[in-house]
């Protein structure tokens, strides 16, 4: 059973009479631990397929089933319980909350889990610990750079261990360096950890770390293929 | 997310906005600082007058001339009626006519001054029965002697005088079988009383009391009372004496028609009534005044709230993203609310408490009052519960809103 899988998805904004479709039959499934790359123009419908995948946005048409059960059998409820246990969120603009420490914001996702108090520090400084960044858990997000925030993100995305981590142009705002740290921590995360991934980018070389490309225009899929010959930004890295 | 998460995550919240948190509850802090303050001073007024009539004695009964006074325009009416005179004593004191009054005596107020050998002293002159007085207000000579109805018969120039009388007139000396000058009549001090203070109306310390036969015709050249002072058997009998009074004087007025009653009664229970009932006015009063502020207070916090929602919408669609439902938002944005203004009502208590401390210093100090400073713990609880309540009222609205943001409209929120 695939992981995520969607049939003929639509999504079309309403703004008043203004009608503006952003997604049309899109169809394809992921299995769990597949590293996905999405590519496409500005304004081509990425991240508003991204945000449906990740619970954030519903859809207008077409079916989603994620873990086999469709998004419409979810309650609210249940929606913010899946966001909070199997899925984990990297976005360009870090969305990083301010004049709040790197531990802090990284035990965010524990508040709303059942991951009981006393274990939530050290669960929180273990992800610090896998981005790299145990020697600024006391910082707070102005003092970070943009590869260090980008970082703290990653580790706030996968505290909770999800299955599936979605991140939406994680490279988009950093310097070629940061982003190829940036890459290694989640090429690594897909390959040790086995979390399953989403990632947006625009850039190809950065898109063929992953297995698989889907490509999309105007709201269709152009294309999906596998990446024959994949980056691996570890290697380069330790190098 | 437990409550105690919700709790902290809101103080988290509040934290790191504090100036605009100190600026919102300045309303909710006025508001309950004068909740305090008046509760405070409005029970140490009570307790101040409670006491004062207090010494009056719940088995008294005090008979004035002219009209009740029921504004100040009616007072002077009653200063100078002189419906009061001998015969209605004597009806009085009848048995039959008020069966279960044990003592009475009229009782006048001397105008002036009283010197000795050149020392001038202004002290409250009374004419009264003084075997009455001592019964009714428990004083007792502890020099000298008292006078009795023979002095109050034979028109006898006699005093008794108070404690601060003897000390302003003779330095502390030995006062009595001295003369001292009433209104250029020579009284001999025959007793001095006890150092008592403030009973009732009276300060016992700072009073001359002479036989009322010898206040009304030498001193003040009338022949009416100022007011009549009856003792019954028992607080029990007041009701029913009451009446009996009052029907005994009309029949010596020959008044058909209570509305047009000349003389008024004043009971304890009547005075204690009286008071409770205008300081109950009062306090409801300032209490809207208060409510206005409060309502004032929680609209400036709804406001705020409102701005905070707007500019936290990241925040919230953020949180909303890993995995915080619509009540945790909810709760997160009430609890902000709550704690603001609990935490202003806290600090009005505080300030509250702190004014009122003041005001009981002035009032004792400068004024002299016998106030006592009183701090209803009542108020401290109301004061907490009801900011508590202005924040859960004006904040739900704000935190609806917050809850209902969907994550991705808050997350593309620029
Ligand atoms: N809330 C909205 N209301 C109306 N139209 C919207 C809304 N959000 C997105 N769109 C439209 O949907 C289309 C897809 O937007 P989306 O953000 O998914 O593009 P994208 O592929 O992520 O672009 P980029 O690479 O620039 O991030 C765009 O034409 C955009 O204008
Ligand atoms: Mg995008």
């Amino acid at each position: 059973m695939p992981l995520i899988e969607v049939t003929d998805l639509q999504k079309i904004y309403k703004d008043g009479e203004v009608k503006t479709p952003a997604l049309r039959d899109i169809s394809f499934s992921v299995k769990e631990g597949e590293f996905v790359a999405i590519m496409g123009p500005s304004g081509s419908g990425k991240s508003t397929l991204l945000h449906i995948l990740g619970f954030l946005d519903r859809h207008s048409g077409g079916t989603y089933r994620f873990n086999g059960k469709t998004i419409d059998d979810y309650t609210d409820e249940e929606l913010a319980c899946v966001r909070n246990e199997k899925m984990g969120f990297v976005f360009q603009s870090f969305n990083l909350l301010p004049k709040t420490t790197v531990l802090e914001n990284v035990k965010l996702p524990l508040l709303y889990s059942l991951v009981p108090h006393s274990k939530r520090e050290e669960v929180a400084r273990r992800a610090i610990e896998s981005v790299g960044l145990s020697h600024r858990i006391y910082h707070e997000p102005s003092q970070l750079s943009g590869g260090e925030k980008q970082r703290v993100a990653i580790a706030r995305a996968l505290v909770n261990k999800p299955n599936v981590i979605f991140a939406d142009e994680p490279t988009g705002n950093l310097d070629s360096e940061s982003g190829k740290k940036i890459m290694e921590i989640i090429q690594r995360l897909n390959e040790e950890e086995g979390h399953t991934i989403f990632l947006i980018t625009h850039e190809t070389y950065t898109a063929e770390h992953a297995e698989r490309i889907i490509k999309i225009k105007d709201g269709a899929i152009e294309s999906d293929v596998k990446v024959h010959h994949r980056h691996n930004a570890r290697e380069k890295f330790s190098k | 997310m437990t409550l105690k998460d919700s709790f902290i995550t809101a103080l988290g919240g509040l934290k790191t906005h504090k100036s605009r948190s100190g600026l919102t509850i300045l309303g909710i802090v006025i508001g309950i600082t004068a909740i305090i303050l008046m509760m405070s001073i409005g029970n140490g007024a009570e307790q101040l007058i409670l006491n004062e009539i207090g010494g009056l004695g719940a088995e008294t009964i005090v008979v004035r001339p002219g009209k009740e006074p029921t504004g100040p325009s009616d007072l002077g009416e009653t200063l100078f009626a002189d419906s009061l005179k001998r015969k209605d004593l004597e009806a009085l004191k009848r048995k039959g006519n008020v069966p279960y009054l044990r003592e009475i005596m009229p009782a006048l107020l001397v105008p002036g001054s009283v010197s000795y050998e050149g020392e001038t002293y202004r002290p409250t002159i009374m004419g009264g029965s003084f075997e009455i007085m001592s019964a009714t207000f428990n004083v007792y000579v502890t020099k000298g002697t008292a006078f009795t109805e023979t002095e109050i018969n034979q028109n006898a120039s006699v005093a008794i005088i108070g404690s601060k009388v003897v000390q302003e007139l003779f330095g502390g000396g030995d006062a009595v079988g001295e003369f001292i000058k009433i209104k250029d009549r020579k009284f001999r001090v025959i007793g001095v009383l006890e150092p008592k203070g403030q009973a009732a109306f009276f300060n016992f310390d700072e009073i001359v009391i002479v036989p009322y036969t010898t206040a009304q015709l030498y001193l003040l050249g009338i022949d009416y009372f100022h007011e009549i002072i009856i003792k019954t058997e028992g607080p029990e009998f007041v009701a029913r004496s009451v009446a009996d009074i009052e029907r005994t004087l009309r029949e010596s007025h020959s008044i058909e028609n209570s509305k047009d009653d000349d003389f008024f009664l004043v009971t304890q229970q009547g005075v204690v009534k009286q008071v409770q009932t205008i300081l109950g006015a009062l306090t409801a009063f300032l209490s809207s005044v208060v409510a206005i502020a409060l309502v004032v207070g929680g609209i400036g916090v709804m406001n705020i709230m409102l701005v905070s929602v707007t500019e936290r919408t990241k925040e919230i669609g953020l949180r909303k993203a890993i995995g915080a439902t619509e009540k945790d938002i909810l709760r997160q944005f009430l609890f902000e609310a709550v704690i603001l203004t609990a935490f202003g009502g806290i600090i009005g208590i505080v300030l509250g408490g702190v004014l009122s401390l003041l005001a009981s210093i002035l009032l004792t100090q400068v004024l002299e009052l016998k106030w006592v400073f009183s701090f209803p713990l009542m108020a401290v609880f109301l004061g907490i519960s009801m900011s508590a309540v202005v924040g859960l009222i004006f904040g739900i609205y704000p935190a609806r809103i917050a809850a209902r943001k969907s994550p991705i409209e808050a997350l593309r929120y620029e």
